[in-house]
């Protein structure tokens, strides 16, 4: 099928509309919020469902707390702020509270990443996949669109099991089809292509998409693949694009370290080794500036892409 | 009267599994398990509605029992043997690999009686509230019983999450600190001092009650005037003096049986001071 833009939407709106619609369908849904509801678009949960939200104030590391406490009598806490202080400023509470003890806490993240702005490094997180990915036992997704994440939002509501859900601040491309299930661990071939895949997660598809049409100019046939799930990782889906491409370009708003590139890196060196070249941000801090301005600066462009899938094709030819 | 002599006899043994799980594995932390053994006996022997030897994670229509310093996992596993959750022979198993008595309590091995992982310090005061709003919307009027230690009072999660009880009037909720006075590094007046912790509990809107935790009377009665206060329009802080190593004569008082294991010798002077009542596992 060919993608194309329908509205321009953040998907921090897709988590709270898809909050609502969830908790509407389960009465077992409770949000928790550290003063960022409007941040999170969880007014309208708040609003709706008032005994089953729980605004913290700035206590961070009490809202996990507390979201553990709240499995206990069954249940489903989703709980609201940044990207950063959804995972770094609360490491050590998710890994024992929640991912240790087993807890169906789902921990949904905004403003990860550059796309944030003009707030700067400090509230740029770029580390959060590695770091929940890390956790033994934590699913951690990153949908492309409103529309995903969305859907993704149900998903993880029916799922058994802590999860990170990742999504961002600006007004992004929409374009994948509106309620389409998510599928938890199931990437999506987006594009089929046999030169190189593109293998992206996050506001990246996009700019995937566009960079295989860029390709395509040139006689560059791409296969994009949206990795709507970081972990786990869908192998077998990665593995059947791979024998047929035979190299691969990452594509991630976060850190080389740590991100998507390395969980594919992981996956080539142990079972496949073949050419691999990552677009993301080279172990540096990011700063203030527009999206738009910062994507280009530190490389996550579509034009990083082609140049990245050009330079891997040319090593997988020699 | 007759109840709380069988307690205090249940408290003796609790003291022998701590020191001879500790001894065994020659590894472990039986000086705040032992100040804490009676107000265990106490809760778990008299005081909890508990639906044990049944366990279920959700804990529905029962009170609830959280450990926030897990460090003294010894004196809550005698506990949760003795009550019948697992088998008091499992005691033997103790920090050992493959074991489900974990150095610090957990879930992940599933071992009934235990709710959330504890450890890293700070954590469970959040995890109690959690758990008591979760009984409010279940509209379920039992009780949750948290416990912390005074060192532990030192962590900035604890502080945000006595914010939280107090301004949120989180008043299902009974915290108990075991007021050692005695941390790793030393006195806690020394590493770090708390100052009039029951007055900065107060100012955070919280009910405070103070009482010796080393004896038995004193800490049923208190546990007794915690559950009528429930429902109050407040949590309630239960501060709890003990002796760090009571019941044996070497190890009380000092910080220094902390974190360490009696020798084979030891281990037979401790238990000269304490009678066997139920049987050694």
């Amino acid at each position: 099928m060919k993608y194309t833009i329908q509205n321009h939407k953040d998907t921090r709106s897709g988590f709270g509309d898809g909050l609502v619609d969830a908790a509407r369908e389960n009465d077992r849904i409770v949000g928790l919020c550290a003063d960022l509801t409007g941040s999170l678009k969880m007014n309208a949960f708040a609003d709706a469902f008032p005994e089953r939200f729980f605004q913290t104030g700035i206590s961070e590391a009490n809202m996990i707390g507390m979201a553990a406490g709240l499995t206990i009598g069954g249940f489903i806490p989703f709980t609201g702020t940044f990207a950063n202080f959804s995972t770094g400023r609360v490491y050590d509470q998710i890994r024992q509270s929640v991912a240790y003890s087993g807890k169906n806490v789902k921990i949904c993240a905004s403003h990860a990443g550059l796309s944030l702005g003009e707030d700067g490094a400090t509230h740029q997180i770029l580390e959060d996949i590695g770091m929940m990915r890390m956790l033994p036992g934590m699913t951690v997704i990153v949908p492309c669109d409103y529309n995903q994440t969305k859907a993704a939002v149900k998903a993880i509501a029916a799922f058994e099991g802590p999860v990170y859900l990742r999504f961002g601040r600006p007004k992004v491309p929409n374009f994948t089809p509106a309620e389409t299930p998510f599928e938890i661990g199931k990437a999506i071939r987006m594009i089929e292509g046999s030169d190189v895949s593109i293998i992206a997660t996050g506001h990246l598809v996009w700019k995937a998409l566009e960079a295989a049409e860029n390709l395509l100019k040139e006689n560059i046939k791409a296969e994009v693949i949206d990795i709507t799930t970081i972990k786990p990782l869908d192998e077998e889906a990665l593995l059947k694009s791979l024998n047929k491409t035979r190299c691969a370009v990452t594509a991630e708003e976060h850190q080389a370290n740590g991100g998507l590139g390395d969980a594919v890196a992981q996956l080539l060196a142990t079972r496949f080794p073949l050419p691999l070249e990552m677009v993301a941000v080279m172990d540096v801090f990011g700063e203030s500036g527009t999206p738009d301005e910062l994507m280009e600066k530190y490389g996550l462009g579509s034009s990083n892409i082609v140049r990245a899938a050009k330079q891997v094709i040319k090593r997988k030819n020699t | 009267m007759a109840e709380l002599e069988n307690l205090k006899k249940i408290a003796s043994q609790v003291r022998r599994d701590i020191v001879r799980m500790v001894h065994k594995r020659q590894s472990g932390h039986p000086g705040g398990s032992l100040g804490c053994a009676d107000l265990f006996t106490a809760l778990y022997f008299d005081h909890l509605r508990l639906k044990s030897p049944d366990f279920n994670m959700d804990g529905t229509d029962e009170d609830l029992f959280f450990l926030s310093n897990g460090h003294i996992s010894p004196v809550f596993y005698s506990v949760l043997a003795h009550k019948g959750y697992f088998p008091v022979a499992e005691l033997s198993t103790f920090r050992a690999i493959g074991s489900r008595l974990q150095g610090h309590p957990t879930t992940h091995d599933k071992l009934p009686g235990v709710r959330v992982a504890s450890g890293s310090l700070g954590q469970g005061l959040s995890v109690a509230i959690g758990a008591a709003l979760s009984k409010k919307l279940n509209a379920d009027d039992k009780l949750v019983y948290v416990l912390m230690g005074d060192g532990e009072q030192q962590e900035g999660q604890i502080w945000e999450a006595a914010l939280y009880a107090g301004s949120r009037k989180v008043d299902n909720l009974i915290a108990i600190i075991d007021y050692n006075g005695q941390q790793i590094d030393g006195a806690v007046k020394d590493v770090m001092p708390l100052g009039d912790l029951a007055a900065k509990y107060r100012a955070f809107d919280w009910e405070v009650i103070e009482f010796d935790g080393n004896d038995m009377q004193s800490v049923v009665q208190t546990l007794n005037l915690a559950r009528k206060n429930a429902g109050n329009q407040k949590p309630q802080l239960l501060l709890m003096k003990t002796v760090m190593g009571m019941g044996v004569d070497f190890m009380m008082g000092t910080h220094k049986w902390h974190g360490i294991a009696p020798n084979d010798e030891q281990l037979d002077n401790a238990l000269l001071q304490l009678e066997e009542t139920l049987g050694d596992y």
